[in-house]
This record gives C-alpha cells, structure tokens and sequence, in this order.
C-alpha cells in the first residue's frame, strides 16, 4: 500500500519534472524556451573572463569560493561546526559509557601499515589546500583527504590518535583566523574579506592574494572538524 | 525517445533524486533512509554541475586546454556544489548520530518497530 503509494507520487514527481524541462506548452511560439536549454546565463561567462585579472588565481572556482563569494563560504563553515557540536552534544549527553568492550588491537602489518601511511596522506591533503588557488582542489578538499588519514588512524592503530582536545583548539582557532583576515580587509580597505594583499606573479605559488591563505585555514578547519566527527562516531575516547 | 537522449544528464539526476526520495518513503530502516538522503543529494549535486556545463568545455582554470582556446564551464555551480558537498556530509553524520541514540534507545533500527514513531 505504502510503496504503491509512494510510486504514484514519484511518477507525478517524474512527469513534471519532464514536462518542466521541455517548456512550457502553452503561451506564444516565441516565448516557449525550455527551462534548462543550451543558453545559458553570462553570470559565470563574467568571473571566467574577469577573475584571472581581478584576483590573480587561475583556478576561478577558488575566486568565486574564497574571493567573490568569501561570505557564504563563511556562512558553510558555521553550518559545519555547528552539525559537528550538535553530533557531538547529540553523541555524549546523557549517554552511560558501555564498559569491558575494548576494540581488539589491528595486526602488526595493518597497524605498522597504518603508521607508515598516516604522514603522507596528511601530507597530500596539505599539498592540496595549500595549491587550491593553482589546480584543481583547495581547503575543502584537502580537508577532506586529512580526514580520511584520521579515519586510518581510527580504524588501524588507535595509539596515534589525535588529541581530542588539540583538535578543538585547532579547529577553533583556523575559524577564528579566517574571520580576523575577513576583519583584517575591512580595516584595510571597508569592505569584508577585502583581498588586501599583492596579487603577485600568475601561476606562483604566493600569489592571488590571500585565497591560499584562507584556504589553508578551511583545509586546517575542515580536516580537524571531519576528523573530530570520525572520532565522535567511531566511539573515540575524549 | 528523443526527449531521454536529448536531456539524458537531467534524466540521470532527477532519477538519482527520485529513487533516494522512493527510499525515504518505503523503507523503513533508518541507515538505509540516510542512504537515500544522500541519494538525493547526490542528484541535485549533479543536476547543479550540469546545469552549468557547456559544450566541449574544460575545466574553469586557467590551463593549456584553455590557451588552446577552449571554452571554460560556468564555475558558479561549481563552487556551489562544492559548498552543497561539505554541507550534505555533515547532514549525514548529524543524521547517523541520531540513528546510533535511537539504537540506544530502542534496540533497533526498524521505524516501523519503533512504536512513538509510525506512519
């Protein structure tokens, strides 16, 4: 009943959704464009012209996250951290502590594997924030990849287990930088997430102002947040 | 058929949202509705991508294949989805620690066997 149910709503859903991407069907032959056809909106067309001039990046996704859209960035950032406290309030109030349940340790080749590993996968996220304005990738992204070696830690060897409480002050002191630089511009220049430094040569590595600085803040806060909510629900110890 | 092979990326997309939302309305554990939460994100994620796609285009960076006078992609959605990826992990994990609290609670993960909570 339910799934019969359920299907007639998505095939209403499904066939609307059709006759919303051909057009209209009614009205004037000229003004029957379909929603979503091959024109598209010179928005994009204006910051893939302009932003190599106007933020020294070549990597025009990290301008419009970092430089032209730096606010909703920040804005994500809080949505972030406030899904990670509510995970870990969620996670750690009123909860007793199941007691005698000790993981079993990993093998000697998983967890000397493991060890080996870790470093360099903290090393290639790095490598990704930090060259985010150049190539593909950037704070999210490298964030994500530091994550992911937390992740090897948790499941392989336990020993090197990041500080629950090192990671917090991590995490909440690269958001606070990324604000002090959003204030640093509006003194310098008044306005929000001003780009207040030189532009520097294309194609260098310091260069396009501070959009590899914000980003390695957001790697260092998304990859110590993502890792803190692996630690929250692989059962980290606090 | 025309209208399939004509617009065959938003026929993808809006299939990946229409089976996610199928699984959040039948079934009836909880890790598999998170599953398809996802599902649907994953479609809008790309339904935004391919919105902004353009014919034969690169990648909105400054490269070779640009020089070589290819056109670039629409970035905007880019870095929206960019934005909506980060924003649908933590819905995810926010979702699962819920899921692991009403384990707690309940002792499963069934909804129809959870008796507050019915439909």
């Amino acid at each position: 009943m339910k799934q019969a149910l359920s299907l007639a709503v998505l095939l209403l859903l499904a066939v609307g959704l059709a006759s919303a991407l051909r057009g209209p069907s009614v009205g004037a032959e000229a003004n029957r464009t379909a929603l979503f056809d091959d024109q598209k909106v010179n928005f994009g067309r204006r910051y893939t012209s302009r932003a190599r001039e106007e933020t020294g990046a070549p990597n025009v996704v990290a301008s419009v996250v970092v430089t032209y859209r730096g606010l909703d960035t920040l804005g994500e950032v809080a949505v972030l951290f406030i899904a990670a406290t509510g995970l870990a309030t969620l996670l750690h109030t009123g909860r007793q502590r199941v007691s005698g349940t000790a993981p079993e340790g990993a093998s000697l080749i998983v967890f000397t594997g493991c060890r080996f590993i870790f470093p360099l996968i903290l090393l290639f996220g790095a490598y990704i924030f930090v060259h985010g304005h150049l190539t593909p990738g950037g704070g999210f992204q490298g964030g994500a990849i530091v994550a992911s070696g937390f992740l090897l830690v948790y499941l392989g060897c336990r020993d090197r287990e990041p500080s629950r409480r090192r990671l917090n002050a991590l995490e909440s002191l690269s958001g606070l930088a990324f604000v002090v630089i959003g204030l640093i511009g509006l003194a310098a220049g008044g306005s929000f997430l001003l780009d207040f430094l030189p532009k520097g040569s294309l194609y260098a590595l310091f260069s396009a102002g501070i959009i590899p600085l914000v980003y390695v803040f957001i790697g260092f806060k998304v990859g110590s947040e993502l890792g803190g909510i692996l630690g929250d629900l692989s059962g980290a110890r606090r | 058929m025309s209208f399939v092979a004509d617009y065959l990326h938003y026929t993808g997309c809006f299939g990946l949202v229409l089976i996610g939302l199928y699984i959040v309305l039948v079934k009836s554990n909880l890790i598999k509705i998170v599953i398809g939460i996802n599902l649907i994100d994953t479609g809008v994620n790309l339904f935004l991508v391919s919105v902004g796609y353009i014919q034969m285009g690169t990648a909105p960076i400054f490269s070779e294949a640009q020089a070589a006078g290819r056109e670039m992609v629409d970035p905007v959605p880019q870095a929206l989805v960019l934005t909506a990826i980060v924003i649908g992990v933590s819905v995810a994990a926010l979702a699962l620690s819920v899921a692991v609290r009403l384990y707690e609670h309940y002792g499963t993960l069934d909804l129809s066997r959870v008796r507050e909570l019915k439909w």
